[in-house]
C-alpha cells in the first residue's frame, strides 16, 4: 500500500534536491485546460508532458503547467513551449504519443517537432 | 464529453478560477444512481450570474463568447433522466461563507449513462495544475469508500510542492490500491 510512510521518505529525498533546483526551470510547457481542451483530449497529453519530462531527467529545466483557452478551440488539444530567447512553439491537435515524441526530441534534443506546429494553413 | 471524470475536471477548473483554497469532490454511488457534488469556498456567484451560468452562450472567457462546461455537464445529468443543480453564495452577500456547491445526479442504468471513466488522472491532473489549492475526493461505492484529502498530505511533506512528480505518482497509485481494494472498475 502507498502508505504515508512512503510519502514522508519521498519528502525526505526531494529536500535534498530542492536547493539544486532553485533559479532553474528555463523552458515553460503550457497544455491548454478549458473546456475545448479537456473534450478534445488535453488530460492525458498532459499526463505524458509530466511522465515524460520526468522520465527524460529534465524536470530542473522544464515546468509543465495548464492554461485557459486561448481562442483556437478548433486545434486542441494546444501546448505551447516557451523558452527564454526562442520564439515561442505551438504544438496542435496533440496526442500522448506525440507529447511523448516532442519531449524527446524538442525539449531534450532541442529540436522543433515542425509536422505538429501550427501553421498558416490552420 | 467522453467520460463524466472530464466534465468533473472541466467543472473544478471553474472552482480554482473563482479562487476556492478548498475543492471537494464527492461521489456517491449504488447500484442505480450516481450524484457528483462538487463543493468550493470561491467567491461565488451572484444570482445573476447564477442564473445565466446554465446557459451556453453565457461565460466569464474572454477569448470568446461561449461557455459550454456547466452546460455540458447538465446535458449529461439530464440525459439519463437525472439533473444538476448549483447553489452558490457570492462574497459580496455572504463575506464569510460564500463558494459554490454544483450537484449532479445521473440514472446509471439509462443506456445515455456516460461512465465515469479516469477519475484517478482527473484528481492527478487537478493537483499537478494547482499545487496550491487543497482538494478532498470521496468516491463512496455501496458501502465501501476511497478518499484523498491533500491537506494530509502537505502535513507529511511541509515545503515539498504537491506538484512534485514522485508526489503526483504517489498519489496516482495510491488511488489506484484503493479502487483495486474495493474492486471497482
Amino acid at each position: 500500500m502507498k502508505s504515508l510512510a512512503e510519502l514522508q521518505a519521498i519528502k525526505e529525498r526531494m529536500k535534498n534536491k530542492i536547493v539544486l533546483r532553485e533559479g532553474t526551470g528555463d523552458i515553460r510547457v503550457v497544455v491548454g485546460m478549458a473546456t475545448c481542451g479537456i473534450a478534445a483530449g488535453a488530460r492525458p497529453v498532459l499526463a505524458a508532458f509530466v511522465e515524460e519530462v520526468s522520465n527524460a531527467g529534465l524536470n530542473d529545466k522544464v515546468t509543465v503547467s495548464q492554461t485557459g483557452c486561448v481562442g483556437y478551440c478548433q486545434l486542441e488539444p494546444i501546448v505551447e513551449i516557451y523558452e527564454a530567447g526562442k520564439d515561442k512553439v505551438t504544438y496542435i491537435h496533440m496526442t500522448a504519443d506525440k507529447a511523448k515524441e516532442v519531449v524527446e526530441k524538442h525539449l531534450k534534443g532541442g529540436k522543433i517537432v515542425a509536422e505538429y506546429t501550427v501553421t498558416d494553413d490552420n | 464529453m467522453k467520460e463524466l471524470s472530464l466534465n468533473i475536471l472541466d467543472i473544478v477548473e471553474n472552482s480554482t478560477k473563482a479562487k476556492a483554497e478548498l475543492v471537494e469532490i464527492e461521489i456517491i454511488e449504488d447500484k442505480t444512481t450516481l450524484t457528483v457534488r462538487i463543493t468550493d469556498d470561491g467567491s461565488g456567484m451572484s444570482e445573476e450570474t447564477l442564473l445565466s451560468v446554465t446557459d451556453p452562450f453565457y461565460t466569464t472567457r474572454t477569448t470568446r463568447k461561449v461557455g459550454m462546461g456547466i452546460p455540458l455537464f447538465r446535458l449529461a445529468a439530464e440525459q439519463t433522466g437525472g439533473s444538476l443543480t448549483i447553489t452558490s453564495h457570492h462574497i459580496d452577500d455572504y463575506p464569510e461563507e460564500h463558494g459554490t456547491v454544483v450537484n449532479a445526479s445521473f440514472d446509471k442504468s439509462h443506456i445515455d449513462f456516460t461512465p465515469l471513466g479516469d477519475i484517478v488522472s482527473t484528481i492527478t491532473t487537478l493537483i499537478q495544475g494547482h499545487p496550491d489549492v487543497d482538494f478532498k475526493f470521496t468516491h463512496t461505492v455501496d458501502d465501501s469508500s476511497v478518499s484523498l484529502d491533500t491537506r494530509e498530505l502537505r502535513e507529511v511533506l511541509d515545503d515539498i510542492p504537491l506538484d512534485n512528480f514522485e508526489v503526483l505518482l504517489w498519489i496516482k497509485d495510491n488511488l489506484i490500491e484503493q479502487y483495486n481494494k474495493i474492486k471497482y472498475k
